[in-house]
């Protein structure tokens, strides 16, 4: 069982001489219950396999499965129920002109919920916020407060799958600290499956079982964490983006000089 | 080591409605030709502290300091004129994104060649060598088509480079970077930590880096100051900065989760209101 599935997903923008390849022969699954990591530079096209599977992008070709239900060109209302997403910038991803109970509240009666009262409180509590937030606005609330909305928000159509884009690039580290432990904690009650795109190795490895690396718009390797702990990765620009992302080395900088 | 930068006693304040809301308070440094980082959360007053140096807080903020001394000289009794031949000629800033930094309608090569021709006084093929010089000490490929282009047709790290190469025309001693790798991908983030180290060491530079990452800066600064709520909460060595022993630097250091070590749950910082209250650590402490 397979809760998302990508089979040969190209992806491209423009036409003719301009056309740009973004994404090319992806091909992977993410079990049930999984939490998956995408990681790779600007532009290797992690968030675009994202963008493609919430039906945000304008062509592509190859073949995505959600719990092994195909998908075709228009994503149906089951889709948007079952999948779900958090953004990168809480400053920007939240509407600045509704409190926190409109935005809520809307996203729940657009998945036609009737009791959205008793809902909205469960979920502010389950993201760590008290009722005192409900009729806030977001230019109220710190960063790792709206990314908690945003969480909320997420949630409320009480989906199975979650997109994760950069959940916490844009938050200081002892916020960072307090999201992922609610992300960690949130996926153990309610049975969710993650699928994470992130530039941090360390945050991809603190949160994912596998993760694929990107260059370039291909796949170049998918590997466990474990493999991805012990810096045995098979592909040179896995091993090229470890050794990046464990910092600054002056002398491997003068070595290079 | 000559002292460069000595700063006593600077408050950063702005007035507000609900009273004096106080930025910076009381934060008392000294820089030599030395690589300083200045960590902290957002809003701890890092930003603060690099804009004031400069005297670039506009009103209503208020600046205030015993003295911010570059070379012996006080920069707060300097009139605003003499303030303009500081900054960049003495001082330069590299901004956080390079998105907002550059003028959109200028190319890059104009943007550069009116950075020199503002500070020396060559001629126009002098400034146009000068960019191209300064573009290649940068390391970008072919610096000849990035001064014909505009900002938008370059990359972020393209821009932060432009942005460094620019602040860098006019030969500064103090360069007082504001978060300028926190938009750009480790690899490129590399290249443009390589590039400031490079002038600190051959030029004798001195350099204020304005981070979040406690990482970077550990393993690329010389000193680091630690801020927390507009004060210095503790100031190490670099290097010894996993050894930190103010609780509120432990608290950062291990919120970050570990590549080589992992956890269940990441720790969660506990704020203690003595941390805001303390004074300052002094530059001897």
């Amino acid at each position: 069982m397979s809760a998302l599935s990508f089979e040969d997903l190209n992806i491209w923008f423009g036409e003719g001489r301009d056309r740009v390849d973004a994404v090319k022969h992806a091909t992977f699954e993410v079990a049930r219950g999984e939490s998956f990591g995408l990681v790779g530079e600007s532009g290797s096209g992690k968030s675009t396999i994202m963008r493609a599977l919430t039906g945000l992008v304008p062509h592509c070709s190859g073949r995505m499965a959600v719990n092994d239900q195909p998908l075709g060109r228009k994503r149906d209302k089951t889709f948007y129920k079952t999948v779900q997403m958090v953004f990168q910038d809480p400053y920007a991803s939240l509407h600045p002109r509704q409190s926190v109970d409109q935005i809520l509240s809307e996203t729940l009666r657009l998945h036609g919920f009737r009791d959205i009262d008793p809902r909205i409180e469960k979920l502010l509590d389950d993201v760590g916020l008290g009722p005192a937030f409900r009729f806030r606005y977001p230019h109220q609330l710190s960063g790792g407060q709206r990314q908690r909305v945003a969480i909320a928000r997420a949630l409320a159509p009480e989906p199975s799958i979650l997109l994760l884009d950069e959940p916490t690039s844009a938050l200081d580290v002892s916020v960072q600290a307090e999201i992922l432990n609610l992300l960690t904690d949130l996926r153990a009650e309610h049975d969710l499956t993650f699928l994470m795109v992130s530039h941090d190795l360390a945050v991809v490895a603190h949160m994912c079982e596998r993760i694929a690396v990107m260059q370039a718009g291909e796949i170049v390797e998918v590997l466990s964490v474990e493999e991805m702990r012990a810096m045995t990765p098979s592909h040179p620009y896995t091993k090229q983006l470890l050794e990046a992302s464990l910092g600054y080395s002056r002398s491997e900088v003068e070595a290079v000089v | 080591m000559t002292e460069l930068l000595d700063v006593k006693n600077l408050w950063v304040r702005f007035p507000t409605r609900k009273g004096v809301f106080d930025a910076v308070r009381g934060v008392s440094f000294k820089l030599g030709r030395e690589r300083l980082g200045i960590v902290g959360e957002s809003g701890s007053g890092k930003s603060m502290t690099g804009r004031a140096i400069l005297r670039l807080i506009r009103a209503p903020g208020e600046v205030e300091a015993d003295y911010i001394k570059l070379d012996g000289e006080d920069l707060l009794s300097k009139s605003e004129a003499d303030m303009r031949k500081i900054r960049g000629d003495r001082i330069s800033m590299v901004m956080q994104d390079p998105k907002f930094s550059l003028n959109p309608v200028m190319t890059i090569g104009e943007q550069l060649m009116e950075a020199y021709r503002l500070h020396s006084k060559g001629g126009k093929a002098e400034a146009r060598k000068r960019a191209l010089e300064m573009l290649e000490a940068v390391s970008i490929r072919d610096p000849e088509r990035v001064m014909r282009a505009y900002p938008h047709e370059v990359s972020g790290g393209m821009g932060q480079r432009i942005m460094i190469a620019m602040m860098l025309i006019p030969d500064p001693d103090l360069l007082i970077a504001d978060e300028p790798t926190s938009a750009l991908d480790v690899s490129v983030q590399g290249q443009v930590l390589e590039i400031m180290d490079k002038l600190v060491r051959d030029r004798g530079m001195g350099l204020i880096f304005i981070s979040h990452d406690l990482n970077l800066v550990s393993q690329f600064c010389d000193r680091v100051l630690i801020m927390y709520a507009g004060r210095v909460v503790e100031t190490c060595d670099a290097d010894k900065l996993h050894e930190a022993k103010h609780p509120y630097t432990r608290g950062l250091l291990n919120s970050l989760p570990r590549f080589d070590a992992p956890q269940k749950r990441l720790e969660v910082l506990q704020r203690d209101p003595a941390w805001a209250e303390a004074e300052s650590v002094g530059p001897d402490a």
